[in-house]
């Protein structure tokens, strides 16, 4: 039986541009960074945990018409998704902030604990979130 | 003289190729001009987002956007379907809607905290939108634990 995710995807509009932010900004490490000829397999992970993978996958021919993929890239300037967590949402705001990070949210404190927002530079969105302990 | 895109292109000769190629340049430069614009419109809209109790500043929002004051609002509405005004108006009400969910706070006090100026422009607003007044929505709503983004792109009130 199914017993793991391990990968989930984002679309992105430039590989190189998105492991500037996901590994520079945001402290991710590149898991597989694979030229396989018709695609650039590039995913990164926690540090120390690539069982948990995210494929960040450029939108283009052939996987879907060079129509279909300019449709699918403007898309993605209007908002994908991803939740983390941290043990420290504060800090890890502050730390974003000072490199640079878009953030949407400031850290709120919720019913299932504390996050905030932001966006990666193609306009997904991701949360940041410490669980209530 | 030549006036237009296809025209040069005719100028320059070999027709058949050059066009092609030139066509598929100047779609690749279209569509990357409209990624850059979606983008920058999310940026306004973030920004608006974040400032839903305060009056929309639309110079400030074109700034963010690098686009000028007169044509904020029509590209506005071309991304996103709604005019800043309206897309604004559904955010406070679905804030409001939040806030009677989740909260004993009394509506006229969500009014104004959501931005209204006037709890008549509150329900009525809300009515129009919601399609219930702010009291009727409270007694038949339930709390939900659910990320703040997506509470407040899914659970917003449609047009």
């Amino acid at each position: 039986m199914i017993n793991a995710i391990t990968h989930s995807q984002v679309y992105v509009l430039d590989q190189d541009e998105a492991v500037d932010f996901y590994v520079g900004r945001l402290g991710l490490e590149v898991t597989a960074d694979v030229d396989l000829g018709f695609m650039r397999w590039l995913t990164v992970s926690i540090p120390g945990h690539p069982e948990r993978q995210i494929l960040l996958e450029k939108p283009g021919a052939p996987a879907m018409s060079e129509e279909t993929a300019q449709q699918v890239r403007e898309l993605l300037t209007k908002g994908g998704s991803l939740i983390f967590s941290t043990d420290d949402c504060r800090k890890t705001y502050e730390t974003l902030l000072g490199r640079g990070v878009e953030f949407t949210e400031e850290p709120t404190d919720r019913p299932y604990g504390t996050d905030c927002a932001l966006r990666d530079p193609f306009g997904n969105s991701i949360r940041i979130t410490q669980p209530k302990a | 003289m030549p006036t237009g895109r296809a025209e040069l292109v005719e100028y320059r000769g070999d027709v058949t190729v050059d066009r092609a190629h030139r066509n598929h340049q100047l779609a690749g430069v279209v569509g990357r001009a409209a990624e850059q614009t979606n983008r920058r419109m999310l940026r306004a809209r973030d920004a608006m987002d974040r400032a839903y109790a305060q009056p929309l500043d639309v110079p400030a929002l074109a700034r963010i956007a690098h686009v000028s004051e007169a044509h904020f609002s029509r590209i506005f509405r071309a991304t996103f379907g709604e005019t800043p005004h309206r897309y604004l108006q559904r955010r406070r009400v679905e804030r409001a809607m939040f806030l009677l969910r989740e909260t004993d706070l009394s509506a006229t006090d969500i009014c104004f905290k959501v931005g209204f100026e006037s709890p008549g422009t509150f329900s009525r607003t809300f009515r129009d939108i919601v399609g219930r007044s702010p009291r009727a929505y409270r007694k038949e709503a339930v709390a939900r634990d659910v990320p703040m983004c997506f509470t407040m792109a899914w659970m917003r009130p449609s047009a």
